[in-house]
């Protein structure tokens, strides 16, 4: 029942907001939206462990068809559901002090998108699944197009059809599945699953592997990321690096995993393989980006590889290192891409060859900047660390060599990261920069909860491992 | 069975108030008429039966497609609204025409007897044929009536020699004799077989279905938009539930024949009707392409010919002609504001900043593309599920992943309305007559609701 309020909570938000006719007044409503939700989810949490029945909602949705709206959250669901609530809460205040126009329709399809995507991550049907799953795109897509520059249109259209290409590509294996088992069950289906024949299970994980692999993306589906996410407005690149591709990762370990088994234990190394070159590939290339947009862009992307990998491994700690990382990598994208926003609004470029100096006027947007900035290097004692470290060594294991070129990403990192930093922080002041404010309240108050998440599951990393633990181990004695 | 008595009645009685009411207000009459015979349909609710000396067959599962086909014609009178107002247009005529078409399309889904398919059938063409010429001053508008009557007739020609044998080898035209020659022998049954394709081949041209699909976009083009949306619409769905009744009364013995042949039709015009879409520029051609691809989904449900197949084509049926009817809707209403060289302009681009001019036809814009693209949230989706359940039923999973390649190939053009209506303009807000406005509300609201618990519109079947 909890489960089902989060979801409704912002899509009545949402669709209060994008109804609203008045340019104002639409400020309480967000502010109440994402207090219930935190509220809501605070409680949920609490209530995980000792009363799981509290999360359930399952109720009939086609009795004819056996599909049942159900909803429940366990160690992997909740995380990402809380994911979601926070980070989208974080996004909405962040939009809400930006320059937009029709700001209450942007928050409204913000509100829409958090709905879809609390249930892509919590629906325990594969139908659900994929209805979120297909709908979580729809408002962002409108976001892209309508807030975005002069491109935006060709290039959010681009994205669509590529995702929405592979997503059809899983309902195809879906429907398979279900005619097969005679039921839509997450759970119940793992049992038809092992009753396959052995070329159709293959088949099955090309299937559901494309749909993810094209949300996240992995090499070499890839090539509607950085043009989608440079161009697209703020909101939406948050939101699709943050948690869009979350819903990638999480589609692999929720879907894939149980029902592919077999075709990961053949496939696994080619997609692994792929994926570790998507990882080197987008940092070498994040590297040479001299507009730092771009730059996060191929940065997040390099991570989003790096993921895929260490959960094909089949792994707990590979496992486990991937849902720490979607979390980690969430806040850190999300707080690159705000600090990219603030720096454009306030000298007016994105080009690092411009930018320079800002430390002198701009110490807090800067020392914020470096607590973000390292956590998505992965220093130990901030969030990216933990992430990458047991990402690495599920790598390694599997194969050595992988693990080694794997490994290469952490330097790289710091150099396109800390590359970013040098040229828009030190240096001489540029020329445009000489009128430059500091960050204010507002915008602090959307870093330093940020700066407070990276360092604080970067010290005290069990605080979301312990969360996710029972599920990881669980679905590894299930798979291998 | 009672809509067909009212509509025939009342089809006569609008060309007599034709001559002495107004013209403005001849549409309340025709929604008033319509209303009228979708309650009197509700008097047969739970008393099925045959009528007419077994003519006609009545029960709730046809009751409620009846319902269908009427509930669409009342949407498209409503984005009538103001369409006749000009001094060369007759609207008592034309509203006339719709309720004998309608009466046609009522006869075509409770058949149970060929010749009433072949009244029906009858009745709707010609009543067709007639609203498409109805602009005599457009020239396309003529070629349009003439090439549609022409190859109409020719398949209504082929469809009536199916007919006959199909009597010569069963004896009867009762729609269930087809199973009395499951028995024969082969050369006893090679009449039969003739009948079944020739009958099939009459039926799939009306639905538009490739390869017998050529008349339609110049006919959707030349036909005035709200006949488009009229032939779209309620003679896709009568002439789709005529082909179901056969294959599962008459042809049910010999699926293992007509699939392997139907699979191939459904594969074509999936293919032809996406692909040329994509190369359209004006916007009622890209819906009469949009018209030859959802026949093809509409066709899985033949395949599949289960116990759910009939609910899965009526939601299928309301779902899709919900979006088209808001599709032509907006279309209509920017389309007419849109003059270039003394016509209402059709080209794609007219919708070209329609968030500014008019946010919430956009949205309605929006809402149908998405249900015609089959994305969730709306009912296009569980429409596109439930026929693709079908086929896969029948383990036809080939023709599953061609329609889902093929649904990827609809977003181009169903978003190209989309991402016009984003750009920027200068242009000036459009104005909507609140009749048509409220229609299109009720096709988007039941969009959505319909996407959102489908059971509701389901669990009447």
């Amino acid at each position: 029942m909890l489960t089902l309020l989060l979801l409704i909570v912002p899509l009545i938000a949402g669709l209060f907001l994008l109804l609203n006719k008045s340019k104002s007044n639409f400020t309480p409503v967000v502010y109440i939206g994402i207090a219930v939700q935190l509220a809501i989810f605070v409680y949920a949490f609490i209530n995980f462990k000792s009363n799981p029945s509290l999360l359930n909602f399952d109720k009939a949705w086609l009795p004819d068809f056996a599909i049942r709206f159900h909803l429940g959250l366990d160690g992997l669901s909740i995380l990402m559901v809380g994911l979601s609530v926070v980070l989208v809460s974080l996004i909405l205040l962040a939009v809400k002090g930006l320059k937009y126009e029709n700001m209450s329709h942007l928050l409204g399809l913000i509100f829409l998108t958090q709905a879809a995507l609390i249930g892509v991550f919590s629906a325990k049907d594969i139908f659900l699944f994929y209805f979120f799953f297909e709908l979580a795109l729809v408002p962002v897509y409108l976001i892209a197009n309508f807030w975005g520059g002069e491109n935006s249109s060709k290039i959010t259209f681009k994205m669509l059809i590529y995702t929405v290409f592979g997503s059809l590509f899983m309902l195809v294996s879906f429907i398979f599945l279900y005619m097969r088992g005679q039921s839509s069950d997450i759970d119940s289906l793992r049992v038809t699953v092992t009753l396959l024949p052995n070329a159709i299970k293959q088949v099955l994980f090309w299937g559901l592997l494309l749909a993810f692999a094209i949300k996240m993306p992995v090499f070499p589906f890839h090539t509607w990321l950085p043009d989608a996410y440079s161009q697209s407005p703020t909101p939406a690149t948050m939101l699709l690096s943050g948690l869009l591709s979350k819903m990638g990762v999480y589609g692999l370990i929720r879907i894939l995993l149980p029902f592919a088994p077999d075709g990961i234990n053949n496939y696994g190394g080619i997609v692994i393989t792929l994926a570790i070159i998507g990882l080197i590939y987008g940092s070498i290339i994040a590297i040479k980006q001299s507009e730092i947009k771009r730059l996060i862009a191929y940065s997040s992307f390099a991570h989003m590889g790096l993921m895929a990998a260490t959960v094909l491994t089949l792994s707990v700690s590979g496992m486990q290192g991937a849902i720490f990382q979607m979390v980690a990598h969430g806040f850190n994208a999300v707080g690159l891409f705000y600090i990219a926003k603030l720096i454009f609004e306030k000298t007016g470029s994105r080009n690092l060859a411009q930018l320079g100096g800002m430390t002198q006027t701009a110490p807090k947007l800067s020392i914020m900047f470096m607590i973000v900035l390292l956590g998505s290097i992965g220093l130990p004692l901030t969030n990216g660390f933990i992430g990458e470290f047991l990402m690495l060594k599920s790598v390694f294991d599997f194969n050595t060599i992988l693990g080694v070129i794997a490994g290469l990403s952490v330097i790289f990192g710091a150099v396109y990261m800390l590359r970013f930093f040098q040229k828009t922080m030190f240096g001489p002041l540029s020329e445009s920069a000489t009128e430059i404010s500091d960050i204010g309240s507002k915008e602090l108050a959307i870093l330093i909860p940020i700066a407070i998440v990276v360092i604080v599951t970067g010290v005290f990393p069990n605080l979301i491992l312990n969360v996710s633990g029972t599920f990881v181990n669980t679905l590894t004695n299930l798979v291998r | 069975m009672y809509p067909i008595i009212v509509f025939s009645v009342s089809g006569l009685l609008m060309l007599f108030l034709g001559l002495s009411v107004n013209k403005k207000s001849l549409l309340p009459y025709n929604l008033l008429f319509m209303l009228v015979g979708l309650a009197s349909n509700f008097l047969d609710w739970n008393a099925p039966g045959l009528y007419f000396n077994g003519m006609l067959e009545i029960s709730n599962p046809i009751i409620l497609v009846q319902w269908v086909l009427i509930f669409a014609a009342i949407l498209v009178s409503g984005i009538s609204s103001r369409q006749f107002d000009d001094t060369h247009a007759y609207p008592a005529e034309y509203y006339a025409i719709m309720q004998f078409a309608l009466v046609g399309a009522l006869i075509m889904v409770s058949f149970q007897n060929l010749l009433m398919l072949f009244v029906g059938l009858e009745i709707l063409s010609v009543g067709l044929y007639v609203l498409t010429g109805s602009d005599k001053r457009n020239l396309r508008g003529n070629e349009a009536a003439i090439k549609y009557f022409l190859m109409g007739s020719f398949a209504t020609g082929i469809f009536l020699f199916g007919v006959a044998m199909f009597y010569g080898a069963t004896g009867s035209f009762d729609i269930s004799s087809g199973n009395s020659v499951a028995n024969n022998l082969l050369e006893g049954k090679m009449f039969f077989w003739l009948g079944m394709v020739f009958i099939f081949i009459g039926l799939l041209f009306k639905i538009s279905a490739a390869p017998f699909h050529f008349w339609t976009a110049d006919v959707y083009q030349g036909a005035p938009t709200v006949f488009s949306a009229f032939m779209a619409t309620i003679v896709k769905t009568a002439v789709i539930f005529a082909l179901f009744r056969l294959a599962a009364y008459s042809f049910n013995l010999e699926y293992e024949n007509w699939s392997k042949f139907l699979v191939i039709i459904i594969g074509l015009s999936m293919v032809i009707g996406n692909v040329t879409a994509v190369f359209q520029t004006n916007f009622k051609r890209v819906l009469a392409f949009s018209s030859i691809s959802q026949a093809g989904f509409m066709l899985l449900s033949l395949i599949g010919l289960g116990a759910q197949s009939y609910g899965n084509l009526g939601f299928y049926s309301l779902s899709y002609a919900l979006a088209t009817i808001s599709a032509f809707g907006v279309f209509l209403v920017i389309s007419s504001n849109t003059i270039v060289e003394g016509r209402p302009s059709e080209n794609i681009n007219v919708f070209d900043g329609l968030f500014s001019r008019n946010p919430d036809l956009a949205i309605i814009l929006l809402i149908s593309m998405l249900s015609l693209a089959g994305i969730p949230l709306t009912s296009g989706f569980w429409s596109k599920f439930f026929v693709l359940n079908d086929a896969a039923a029948k383990g036809y999973f080939w023709i599953l992943i061609l329609g889902v390649l093929m649904s990827a190939v609809s977003l181009y053009y169903y978003f190209n309305p989309i991402r016009a209506s984003f750009k920027k303009t200068d242009l000036g807000k459009i104005e909507i007559s609140s009749l048509s406005k409220y229609t299109l509300y009720v096709c988007a609201a039941l969009t959505i609701l319909f996407g959102i618990a489908p059971n509701i519109l389901r669990s009447l079947f």
